[in-house]
């Protein structure tokens, strides 16, 4: 086993952090986000299989705590760069179920017009920088994010979130590097779910930790149970309160596991035998923060189910309404490369017609 | 001799002409800033942009670590949320450094929804210098095939400075070549309007009138065809018509073929290599939609296929030079 694998060998069922000044109402809106994150993905897996959508359909199962905890420690004003598996982070961002369903669906009203998959879009009222496909790339732009704020004396804090594969990346290194001589208030998230595809993450990085670059940077590294909802929360304070006060970036290295293959239709053969299912019943960031809720006394009645009922139905008039929506006109594929009042769409071209 | 340096001083050099742009655009837009790497304190590998510092600070001129993705990322960025950032690579050579950057965030952010990219991405390109294989790049081939990304290279003093400032004000990304052989060339030096103007992007300039053959070109080459078009006119008789693209995209095609119908004959010069060189594209123009006006064959002009050797004779071999550019227009006169 490899000094940086992710399991932690516990068979005892664990729960979550209890030092926490988060509030019940706060406890509950987590949890709604949580749960909905996990819906969410178990609704587009089931549109995919019914070959309603197309492109790839990435999922964050066993890994929702990381966004949700830690984007609930943001304020409104704070911007999020999220990684595929971070759809948590951006329903807390205030992004609308429905919009990610357009997105998936290529819907003619979704916000990249149907051009680009999933949470490929922005919606910068909200805080919300689109990522590409390209891993380690949004550091960097997140980094130009905080310049800018810092020129208009915005206070902004700004999150990158990567999985630990792209901390091999040039654009990771220039990005974080900037940022710290900048001082700038970014955090970067390193999400060490174990696989960067198949590759595992002694495969990725020969330091014992992802957090150790921290140190290379000079900025501050945390390092958090990813699958603690509760601690992602209180780190994730800890670094948004020293980055806003001026203290310069942050690295966390959350680590968690990535229950399902890169994408859908991955079929995991690169995982050893049984890592799968003993994270599933020993360490599901899910379970742990239901038992937690309970043992806690916070909710000892019939609170989760009240919000699970909630959040399926909502979930279902948010897909109704990204379903009702039209489909985009083929032609839409020629508009807004530029400034279409100064250059025209790119339509076309006829052949040998005068 | 005298006369003529004194007349020439009166004007701005090239460089000074896009610094004047890129100063008179930062004093009136407080969005606008500068972005890579020395550009604040030393002023800029070529300086041009010496003495900024001290005028808007160093949280608008901001010296970066060598990073040209992060210079690039940053940049957009920052366009994001409002701001107008002016981003210089050193050597265009360094580009390639930022070009995942460019043609994946720039170019794309608009098409995908994810807002606006206002920004300049600039820097001294070029041979002739003997810079070598690393300090000598024409870039706009690696870029022609992205869409989403304007570029130009100006070849007088006064449209660099109307389209350094025209890129600077554009909703979308430029990339910005200069050739460094005309920054400092005396001969380009020209006194310039005092009031604010730009030279609109996407439009090409006639740079010589002529109704026998055209050369089509930008930059640096444009002096070597006016060149050659002297010693045409003056030994063959041959009126030569220029055009300077200026903007290499999106390209004025309507300029092209205006020529094109004019003269019948088209000789199509640039200083990167032959082979998937923008020639290729002007001369596909020419052949798909003015067929019926050629006269002759498209001619292309332009650098051997190899990277740019740093040695004189060497260099001169690579590059085309104004003896090949006239010895290839009097064949296609001819044809």
């Amino acid at each position: 086993m490899s000094a940086k694998t992710n399991l932690k060998i516990s068979t005892e069922p664990l729960s979550c952090t209890s030092e926490t000044s988060l509030t019940k109402e706060q406890f509950l809106e987590m949890y709604r986000f949580v749960k909905m994150t996990r819906m969410f993905d178990e609704i587009t897996v089931r549109l995919k299989r019914q070959a309603k959508l197309t492109g790839g359909v990435f999922t964050s199962l066993g890994q929702e705590a990381t966004a949700v905890g830690t984007a609930f420690a943001l304020e409104a004003q704070d911007f999020i760069a999220p990684l595929i598996r971070d759809i948590g982070a951006v329903f807390v961002k205030g992004i609308l179920p429905r919009t990610i369903f357009a997105q998936y669906l290529g819907k003619a009203n979704a916000p990249s017009r149907a051009t680009d998959v999933q949470f490929h879009f922005a919606d910068l009222e909200k805080g919300f920088v689109g990522p590409i496909s390209h891993l380690g790339d949004m550091i960097p732009v997140m980094t130009g994010v905080l310049l800018a704020a810092r020129m208009k004396k915005e206070n902004r804090v700004a999150v990158a979130y990567i999985g630990e594969g792209a901390s091999s990346t040039g654009a990771f290194h220039e990005g974080v590097n900037f940022a710290a001589v900048q001082k700038l208030p970014l955090i970067t998230i390193i999400e060490n779910n174990g696989y960067a595809y198949s590759t595992p993450t002694h495969n990725q990085c020969a330091a014992a930790h992802f957090v150790d670059k921290a140190i290379g940077y000079g900025i501050l590294g945390l390092t958090v149970d990813g699958n603690d909802i509760v601690a992602c929360y209180e780190t994730m304070k800890k670094a948004v309160e020293h980055a806003r006060s001026g203290n310069g970036s942050v690295l966390i290295e959350a680590m968690t596991y990535r229950r399902k293959g890169h994408a859908e239709h991955d079929n995991q053969s690169y995982v050893p035998e049984g890592e799968i299912d003993f994270w599933a019943t020993t360490n599901d960031p899910l379970d742990r923060y239901e038992r937690f809720l309970r043992e806690e006394n916070i909710a000892p009645g019939d609170e989760l189910n009240q919000v699970v009922g909630e959040v399926e139905k909502y979930l279902e008039r948010e897909l109704a309404i990204a379903e009702d929506a039209p489909l985009p006109e083929a032609v839409a594929a020629a508009y807004d490369v530029f400034d279409n009042r100064i250059v025209p769409p790119a339509f076309k071209k006829r052949i040998l017609v005068k | 001799m005298a006369k003529t340096a004194k007349q020439e001083a009166k004007g701005l050099t090239l460089i000074e002409a896009i610094r004047q742009g890129i100063y008179e655009e930062m004093t009136a837009d407080e969005t606008v800033f500068v972005i890579g790497e020395d550009v604040g304190a030393y002023g800029g590998a070529f300086k041009l942009t010496e003495g900024f510092i001290d005028e808007f600070g160093a949280e608008r001129m901001i010296d970066t670590p060598i990073s040209e993705a992060a210079i690039v990322g940053a940049a957009c960025g920052a366009a994001l949320l409002g701001m107008k950032p002016v981003a210089e690579f050193q050597f265009i050579d360094f580009i390639s450094n930022g070009f995942d950057m460019l043609t994946n965030y720039a170019a794309k952010s608009r098409y995908r929804g994810c807002g606006a990219v206002q920004a300049v991405f600039r820097g001294p390109c070029g041979s002739g210098v003997r810079g070598g294989p690393f300090h000598s790049l024409n870039a706009e081939s690696f870029f022609l095939n992205t869409a989403g990304l304007k570029m130009v290279e100006p070849s007088t003093a006064y449209d660099a400075k109307g389209l350094i400032k025209a890129a600077i004000r554009d909703p979308d990304p430029v990339l910005f070549f200069e050739h460094k052989k005309l920054y400092r060339l005396p001969r380009l030096r020209e006194e310039l309007p005092e009031e604010d103007y730009i030279v609109e992007i996407g439009k090409a300039r006639i740079s010589r009138e002529g109704k026998d053959l055209s050369i089509i070109t930008f930059g640096a080459q444009v002096l070597n065809a006016l060149d050659a078009a002297e010693i045409l006119e003056k030994e063959d008789g041959l009126q030569i018509e220029i055009i300077d693209l200026r903007t290499l995209a999106p390209m004025d095609k309507a300029a092209i073929l205006n020529t094109v119908k004019k003269t019948n004959r088209a000789l199509v010069l640039h200083e990167a290599s032959l082979t998937g060189g923008i020639g290729g594209e002007i001369s596909a123009i020419i052949a798909e939609e003015a067929f019926e006006w050629l006269d002759a064959p498209v001619i292309r002009v332009a650098s051997i296929d190899a990277p740019v050797p740093f040695v004189p004779q060497m260099e001169d071999y690579f590059l085309p030079q104004v003896s090949e550019i006239v010895e290839a227009a009097r064949r296609l006169a001819n044809y």
